[in-house]
């Protein structure tokens, strides 16, 4: 393999931008792995990470979520500069955390990594909706969809300024 | 002027007002920005809630930023009455409500045997205020505070109550006040909604007949409690009771009903119910099916 091929999805991968929603995408000097961050407890057990089919199934509803936030009419102009890979894979760290997989997350606070985007009550709500037509896509049950919104829910406080 | 003129008058500024509100703001107003049924469905009162119970929710689908409104009607059949009723309400940036509903109770040949007639109809209007003082129903899922609000229902039975009023009933009002404190706790992670609501009325029979009676004048505290189960996004079913006082000696039973509330999508909700109004003017277990329709923007 060229070097190029390996420098492109690394240059890719660290390229900073705006980005709203539960996890933060540009690497910056205050980015640790510190659970915290993640904006909420994880859930006991690992009944939920199953009920969401396990990493494979974060990472088809990830996939499935980018593309409706980009191209909902509500929120896509949110993510016009954003890095959409490093949002995918901490997107993916936070909700295998949040519902009790065996990922940590590497981004920033929730409060910290929207600050200053100006995000409204109705872009949160927006982004939830997107969540739960990608869970529904993927077959996750709605009480186990319900127990991983209710550890995003309170993040609204965190995420868009009152 | 009369009083429905001056409420005719201040809806027309409101009106205004709001139209001007929306001429001038940047980012849609009404902006569907709630997530499915978290504005409640239309109770008989014309109050956000459930069936029969009045919740904390501000309704329509209007988020933080925004408004939302609809129009309702509902009709429940009982063993001896029919109960219909229609109104329309706003809410307002999730924090006010504003609802209008008009009740017409249908005596049927109830009527007959009371002697005022078949079919004979006594109605009410009801006019609601309603204001969400503290919590968050969606996003407090991690504390125990539900979403609290304070609210007022202002009934007015028709003129036609007093002329039955000479009646052996002994009512005291055909008009009369109800505040409420209601607290309404979404809890996600069981799928599970309670609502506690506690409301100081003298109404007899929710105030379609009258306030206060021979046996009691006063304001008393009556409760209302639901749960609701979501099944899916679109479907809650659940139970409500509510109590009654007994101002006129006719013997007033608790109300409580168990229902499914479905939205189709946030234009279009229906609510089916069995709902057991227990004795009413001495006619007894009036039970039956309660349907309602919810249609807002």
């Amino acid at each position: 393999m060229k070097l190029s091929h390996l420098v492109a999805p690394l240059l890719a991968a660290s390229l900073v931008g705006a980005v709203p929603t539960f996890a933060q995408t540009a690497p910056a000097a205050g980015d640790t792995a510190a659970a915290s961050n993640a904006g909420a407890a994880p859930l006991p057990g690992d009944a939920v990470y199953k009920a969401f089919h396990g990493e494979e199934g974060i990472q088809r509803i990830m996939d499935d979520f980018i593309v409706r936030i980009t191209t909902d009419p509500r929120i896509k102009d949110r993510f016009a500069n954003a890095n959409l890979v490093r949002l995918k894979l901490l997107l993916v760290q936070q909700v295998s955390y949040l519902t009790g997989g065996p990922q940590t997350y590497s981004g920033r606070d929730m409060k910290t990594a929207h600050e200053g985007m100006g995000l409204k009550n109705g872009d949160f709500n927006a982004l939830a909706e997107d969540l739960q037509l990608s869970m529904d896509k993927e077959g996750v049950p709605f009480r186990a969809q319900n127990k991983l919104l209710a550890r995003l829910a309170p993040m609204e406080h965190q995420i868009v300024p009152r | 002027m009369t009083h429905r003129s001056y409420l005719a008058l201040g809806g027309a500024i409101f009106c205004a007002a709001l139209a001007a509100s929306v001429a001038a703001r940047a980012a849609p107003l009404l902006d569907q920005g709630k997530l499915l049924l978290t504005g409640g469905v239309t109770n008989a009162e014309g109050a956000s809630g459930g069936g029969i119970a009045t919740w904390a929710t501000i309704t329509g689908y209007g988020d933080n930023d925004g408004i939302g409104g609809n129009v309702h009607a509902t009709y429940a059949g009982l063993r001896d009455y029919s109960l219909t009723d229609y109104g329309a309400a706003v809410g307002l940036y999730n924090r006010l409500e504003l609802s209008y509903a008009r009740q017409d109770f249908d005596t049927r040949s109830v009527g007959g045997k009371l002697g005022l007639g078949n079919g004979y109809v006594f109605s009410q209007d009801v006019y609601g205020a309603k204001l969400r003082v503290i919590g968050d129903l969606v996003y407090d899922q991690d504390s125990l505070l539900p979403q609290i609000a304070v609210g007022l229902q202002h009934k007015e039975e028709s003129d036609k109550l007093n002329a039955i009023r000479s009646h052996a009933f002994g009512i005291r009002s055909a008009s009369g006040t109800d505040y409420y404190v209601a607290a309404t706790k979404l809890f996600l992670d069981q799928s599970l909604l309670l609502n506690a609501t506690v409301r100081y009325t003298k109404a007899n029979q929710n105030g379609l007949l009258g306030f206060g009676g021979p046996k009691s004048n006063d304001y008393k505290p009556q409760f209302e409690g639901s749960v609701g189960y979501l099944v899916t996004k679109k479907l809650v079913i659940g139970a409500e009771y509510r109590t009654k006082a007994d101002n006129v000696g006719l013997k007033e039973n608790d109300w409580y009903d168990v229902y499914a509330a479905y939205a189709l999508n946030k234009h279009l909700s229906v609510t089916l119910a069995y709902a057991n109004l227990g004795d009413i003017a001495t006619f007894k277990n009036q039970d039956g099916l309660y349907l309602s329709l919810q249609a807002g923007f």
